[in-house]
């Protein structure tokens, strides 16, 4: 019963962490910059197919392809943010949804055409793979690693955006842009480096999710309710929020889908609708 | 002079106005309507792939008409029936097509059925696979497959030689997964099994631990799974081998969508001893299928074709069979009633149309996962000749079924 109880916990967990690592970029870009990101999950998709294609065709180990991933998907977004994004950045967001879901649907093609329509298989080195047992109690490896990526990244970010100074310089741009340029900030640049980051994380979500949940072009669009479900619970601009939100519609997910499993499906949405009437703008908003 | 001219130029219209339609029966216009993108594009893929690579061998002229062949994209097929129905629409009165084929999720097809009854055109179903979708219109034929006949055949064995007496389901809540999950209990309780539990899981499902847990506790000795296609075979696959569940721990038995290239590629050796009924893998050997599947091998990039893209190369092949027969005559009526016990070599074997049904009649083959090559792959060890869907012979056992096929 107890050892039941835990493996659904760790493994909502976990599931819970995927999507926090998937969703945290958005809650970046979305949340600090003000801008509705929907191509958010193309970035990740990026991320995907950059690792896939690094694995199956040139033989990297899996870890090595990860901050390839990452980087290759920030490369990306800043292309794209440079010669179409900023244009739009005091723009409504009907424009900016249009845009980005735009990006979406060709990114889809684009994947479509490239890679072909199909599930890219994967298979993780044997270190991965497995579980480990502890008595009665038994871990998925790769959950756990999920799990340990997932804290070393919000650590990371936390750092970063609370206790540096580029942090500091991000949240002085979002904030007040006019008293930011006019301390000398170079908002420009530093919009492009936020932007970056939130899709480099997104990038490398898209290659952490291969293996639990497969990779097609519609990977862009499969999980993007799950990535704005996070960010809209979690609170805008919250990296604590997106974290205990992911984690915590994670767990809901497979213990309702466990012990009712008839309506399980629905009862993550049930809790999103009631969280959202408790606190519209998230649970652990700001103001 | 100006009357003389009038009436050339009246001639000369009438003659124009007499030969188009002369011209447009010279071509006989088939719709495709297939899930070219979302969820389920890869089905799509792999069944125009068969379309294609059939025109490709027979070429584009049949009893001296010219095929004429109108792409139309379901989308995300099963979640949005009404676009498939709505494109059937389109194709019929605006694009005027004769025969219209395709169809990758039972929704589409049948939310699509009445069309047809009410135009009287043919549509070749060649991958929805709910037993009653045949029974739904007079007008469709099938060619891939009524999943009771395989699931019915894979639960009697599994209770009769695969040692299996407590068993467990777990199917995707929808039509399809819902009708094997019934036909499989009741072969697998028929033959002397006990079914312990189950579960349906939702089309939309990124996460499987929860039921991989709940087949574990379960305690049952084997599990049936029917997943359709798309990402879910190779997650599922996955969880259970996590937590696991694999052939060596708990028997498993499914439908061939768990045992295609990718899922198993992805699963690997945890994939090693599943059982699977159905009526397709690229591995059977015949000379037909060695030379389809190096069609298709050349037309995707290496890639095995599987069940979808030889439904697609079927479904092109009853078309032509049966314009053959006709003599190129598309009418609805004419059309279906050639269709009605043509019999053909598949590269799946021996198959023919049930003229009481249209539904296919075909070989079921009993397959494990072993290593060949070094790699995990389907081989066939049993088979079972010439399964008609058992749902429909129930239906007509029970007096519930027209002359024409159709469900009272």
């Amino acid at each position: 019963m107890i050892a039941r109880f835990v493996s659904l916990l760790f493994d909502g967990f976990a599931y819970g962490m995927l999507l926090f690592v998937l969703s945290v970029g958005l809650s970046v870009t979305l949340g600090m910059m003000n801008f509705v990101n929907l191509a958010h999950g193309a970035f990740a998709m990026v991320g995907g197919y950059v690792a896939i294609a690094l694995m199956n065709r040139m033989g990297w180990p899996f870890l090595a392809t990860l901050p390839v991933a990452f980087l290759a998907a920030a490369l990306f977004s800043v292309v794209l943010e440079r010669v179409l994004y900023r244009r739009l950045y005091r723009a409504t967001d009907l424009d900016q949804s249009l845009l980005t879901i735009g990006i979406v649907f060709m990114s889809i093609a684009i994947a479509a055409y490239v890679f072909g329509t199909n599930q890219q298989p994967v298979q993780l080195p044997d270190y991965l793979r497995g579980r480990i047992v502890l008595g009665d109690f038994s871990f998925g490896v790769y959950r756990l690693f999920l799990i340990v990526s997932a804290l070393i990244i919000t650590g990371l970010m936390v750092i970063g955006l609370e206790y540096t100074r580029f942090g500091a310089q991000v949240r002085a741009c979002v904030d007040n842009q006019r008293m930011a340029r006019g301390l000398g900030l170079n908002v420009d640049y530093v919009f492009m480096m936020t932007f970056a980051l939130g899709s480099g994380l997104a990038g490398l979500g898209g290659a952490l999710a291969i293996e639990p949940m497969g990779l097609d072009p519609n990977f862009a669009l499969k999980y993007l309710v799950y990535m704005l479900i996070v960010v809209a619970v979690g609170g805008l601009a919250s990296i604590r929020g997106a974290f205990f939100t992911a984690g915590l519609l994670g767990v809901i997910d497979i213990f309702s889908k466990y012990y009712v499993p008839w309506i399980g499906g629905f009862i993550l949405y049930l809790v999103m609708v009631g969280l959202l009437i408790w606190r519209p703008n998230g649970v652990f908003a700001r103001r | 002079m100006k009357k003389v001219f009038a009436g050339i130029g009246g001639m000369a219209t009438a003659m124009l106005l007499g030969l188009a339609p002369a011209q447009a029966q010279d071509t006989i216009k088939i719709g495709l309507i297939m899930s070219f993108s979302g969820q389920f594009a890869d089905l799509g893929t792999m069944m125009d792939a068969g379309v294609k690579l059939y025109m490709k061998e027979h070429g584009d002229t049949i009893a001296g008409k010219k095929i004429e062949i109108i792409r139309k994209d379901s989308g995300a097929a099963g979640t949005a029936p009404d676009v498939a129905k709505r494109l059937a629409q389109e194709l019929i009165v605006r694009d005027k097509v004769d025969i219209i084929a395709g169809f990758s999720l039972t929704p589409d097809a049948l939310a699509a059925a009445d069309v047809f009854t009410e135009s009287k055109k043919v549509a070749v179903i060649m991958n929805a696979a709910t037993a009653i979708i045949t029974a739904r219109s007079p007008y469709f034929a099938r060619t891939s497959i009524p999943l009771p006949a395989a699931m019915g055949a894979l639960g009697t064995w599994a209770a009769k030689t695969g040692g299996a007496k407590k068993t467990f389901t777990m199917v995707t809540n929808y039509g399809p997964g819902i009708d094997s999950e019934i036909a499989f209990q009741t072969a697998f309780k028929a033959a002397g099994g006990e079914v312990i539990g189950g579960v349906r899981f939702p089309v939309a499902n990124p996460d499987f631990s929860a039921f991989a847990q709940q087949l574990k506790d379960s305690k049952a000795d084997s599990v049936y799974i029917f997943v359709p296609g798309g990402e879910q075979p190779a997650a599922l696959g996955k969880a259970l081998a996590e937590h696991g569940v694999t052939p060596k721990t708990v028997k498993i038995f499914s439908s061939g969508e768990l045992v295609n290239d990718e899922p198993l590629k992805s699963m690997g050796d945890a994939a090693l001893g599943i059982i699977s009924g159905w009526s397709y893998s690229w591995t059977h050997k015949s000379d037909t299928n060695a030379k389809f599947v190096k069609g298709i091998n050349e037309m995707l990039n290496g890639r095995n074709p599987d069940q979808f893209a030889v439904s697609g190369y079927d479904g092109m092949q009853l078309i032509y069979k049966a314009l053959e027969k006709t003599k190129g005559n598309a009418d609805g009526d004419t059309l279906i009633a050639a269709m009605k016990g043509l019999a053909w070599e598949s590269p799946r074997g021996p198959v023919s149309i049930d003229p009481e049904t249209r539904d296919i009649v075909q070989n079921i083959y009993l397959r494990r996962v072993d290593t060949v090559n070094g790699k995990p792959q389907v081989v066939e060890f049993d088979k079972l000749d010439a399964v008609k869907d058992p749902v429909k012979l129930q239906l007509k056992a029970d007096g519930k079924l027209n002359p024409d096929g159709t469900a009272k």
